[in-house]
């Protein structure tokens, strides 16, 4: 992996660098998907904190959600039922299968549904676990902020380096 | 003003240093637990006997314990939840410090019916799948929706705790050298901090705060609907519910302040675990005393007045008969010792004075929890089937191994997790004014002489 990238004190210094970025992409050779932003903490106040890429942002997450819960409350019903069908335990002149109290074990394995779907997606969808060597730079732990570039046109490196470097006093240009 | 290294040295230091402190408290809390431990091995080895149960009272210390411990875990995750969801900028540097409570409370709640079988490495029967075994699950039982909604609970609550402990564990990483740099570059799963990273983890802490709120209310419930589903005295209520979650509730929030107490004399966290953090839950402490003196008053006089004789005989052992000098320390340490404590601001403002009352408040829920069961089950409608229960060394010892355990767990998480949420701490510190403002509006008034936490960048 080619890289090159600042690291940048504060998150006004990091919006400049990210829009210069994106402003001048075109004529560097550079798209949304090779700029890298790292922070040790969100900042979604900030527009680069939404990332740059339109996929970054996408709100799909609680509608996977909502079908892992349905998924699982199917699942809790028909768990409780189809038992209730093959091992029939007549109780006190209740119904063998009875709604109020299957509705209980559907209700959780609803929520439980919900809650780990939710988290398979997040797995999925920030590519967790990877132990694979990506761009990341330790002192974002410190506070800084990475913006970067990765794989840059050959040609482009030096007015790369030039807009990161504009882009924040303080600014820490390094490659790889 | 507190910079970002500050903060990682502080909030890192328990984590990459071990203190003789940390090693005094390991070996007090361990042997507690050890003797815990052996007096368990002993009832195994010589049967259940060697408890105080005998019929009709077949349900005691094991089971007062369970519905006690579940009920400490509404602490943590059910707390973080509604606060995160509120917006509430103080909870910061408390989830996590809630939300752990919430995973090891469940734990040790969740082996008293283990426990309690007697002949424990036959808990998997309990599992309620479809068998061959000709043991039928019977999906009817409240034991059966005990095991659905506590499963679901603990899966919620543990995947709750991890996943904002994940950035924090990269931290770590960054901040450490050798074994342990290897060991945390596993277990924070490569994380960065991307934008697509950050939001989406954001994303899936407001959905599990979402699901996990009707979760707890549901378990405290279900727990609640071991008892009221049957026609036992004073047990087959419609009030058993509410009332089940509010002491809870109740219990758990006495646990946490105790926790952050102690936490924060441990591991000097006095700069962060801050009064007003004490103040403000000590607030919502004194709002869950009233509302469990309502439910105990509402409860008690809808069976006076019902009058009926199994029930009265019930009533009057806890009120006059063998149990009322429980039943009357029950009311004095979880109404009438806190409430002034609490109520009054200049008592509640300090930490001692939050620390006494949820102390009070810890030994007033356990007495309930055992005033719910034993007089009930050693009340039931014959007076010819009246027993008496009496506990034995051994499960003296195992309640106080609970309580040794629970704080033993509490320090070795704290050596290998930052206790307080490192970037949940900073996010504060960059945010622009007019949401600093607005939080602030929506967060409490600072007492005196209590300076909130600010961040500044690094120069």
């Amino acid at each position: 992996m080619k890289a090159i990238y600042a690291l940048y004190p504060d998150p006004d210094s990091a919006q400049r660098a990210v829009d210069t970025l994106r402003d001048s992409g075109a004529r560097l050779g550079v798209n949304a998907d090779n700029i890298a932003i790292v922070s040790s903490e969100p900042f979604e106040e900030h527009e680069f904190g939404r990332g740059v890429n339109p996929r970054d942002h996408k709100r799909f997450m609680p509608w996977l959600a909502a079908l892992g819960g349905i998924l699982g409350g199917l699942t809790g019903y028909w768990l409780a039922v189809l038992t209730q069908g093959a091992y029939p335990l007549p109780t006190g002149g209740m119904p063998i299968a009875p709604l109020w109290t299957n509705g209980i074990i559907t209700y959780e394995m609803t929520m439980l549904g919900a809650i780990v779907t939710t988290l398979v997606t997040l797995l999925i969808t920030t590519r967790l676990p990877n132990l694979r060597r990506k761009l990341y730079d330790p002192a974002v732990s410190d506070g800084k902020i990475l913006v970067g570039v990765v794989d840059p046109p050959e040609r482009s490196r030096g007015e790369l380096e030039k807009a990161l470097r504009e882009a924040g006093t303080g600014a820490v240009i390094k490659t790889v | 003003m507190k910079s970002v290294d500050q903060i990682n040295d502080d909030l890192l230091r328990p984590v990459v240093h071990t203190s003789g402190r940390f090693w005094v408290a390991v070996a007090l809390l361990g042997s507690v637990v050890l003797a815990a431990v052996g007096a368990f091995s002993y009832q195994v080895w010589e049967g259940i006997g060697v408890w105080g149960i005998d019929r009709p009272v077949f349900w005691a210390f094991d089971i007062t314990n369970f519905v006690f411990w579940i009920g400490i875990s509404h602490a943590g995750t059910l707390i973080s939840a509604i606060l995160r969801l509120a917006n509430a900028t103080w909870r910061r540097p408390v989830t996590r410090c809630a939300e752990v409570i919430t995973v090891f409370a469940l734990m040790i709640g969740g082996m008293f019916p283990i426990i309690h079988l007697g002949r424990p490495w036959l808990f998997f029967w309990l599992v309620p799948y479809p068998s061959e075994r000709q043991i039928w699950p019977q999906f009817r039982s409240p034991l059966a929706w005990d095991f659905f909604a506590i499963g679901t609970y603990l899966t919620g609550s543990i995947i709750f705790l991890l996943l904002p402990i994940i950035p924090d564990w990269a931290l770590v990483r960054d901040k450490t050298t050798g074994w342990r740099r290897r060991l945390y570059r596993v277990v924070s799963l490569g994380w960065r901090g991307t934008p697509r990273q950050w939001h989406r983890l954001e994303t899936a802490m407001h959905i599990m705060a979402v699901a996990i709120i009707p979760v707890a209310v549901s378990v405290h419930t279900i727990v609640s609907w071991d008892f009221a589903m049957a026609p036992v005295p004073m047990w087959h209520s419609t009030i058993f519910g509410p009332y089940f979650v509010a002491g809870a509730i109740f219990s758990g929030i006495a646990g946490l302040l105790l926790a952050m107490a102690f936490l924060r004399k441990l591991l000097h966290l006095e700069e962060y675990l801050l009064p007003i953090h004490f103040d403000n839950l000590g607030k919502l402490l004194l709002m869950m005393s009233l509302l469990w003196f309502y439910f105990v008053f509402a409860e008690r006089l809808t069976t006076w007045y019902g009058n009926e004789p199994a029930e009265m005989a019930v009533f009057w052992t806890t009120q006059r008969g063998s149990f009322a000098p429980l039943f009357w320390a029950m009311v004095f340490c979880n109404f009438l010792i806190p409430f002034p404590l609490l109520a009054i601001t200049k008592i509640r403002r300090t930490i001692t004075g939050v620390v006494v009352a949820s102390s009070t408040i810890v030994v007033g829920m356990w007495l309930e929890r055992f005033l719910i069961i034993v007089p009930s089950i050693s009340h039931k409608y014959l007076p010819y089937t009246y027993g008496h229960y009496r506990p034995t060394w051994v499960e003296i010892t195992i309640l106080a191994g609970t309580f040794a355990a629970i704080a033993l767990l509490y320090v070795l998480f704290s050596k290998f997790v930052p206790i307080i949420s490192i970037w949940e701490l900073k996010i504060g510190g960059h945010q622009k004014p007019a949401v600093r403002a607005a939080e602030a509006v929506s967060a409490c008034p600072s007492p005196a002489g209590a300076k909130g936490l600010e961040l500044r960048p690094e120069s």
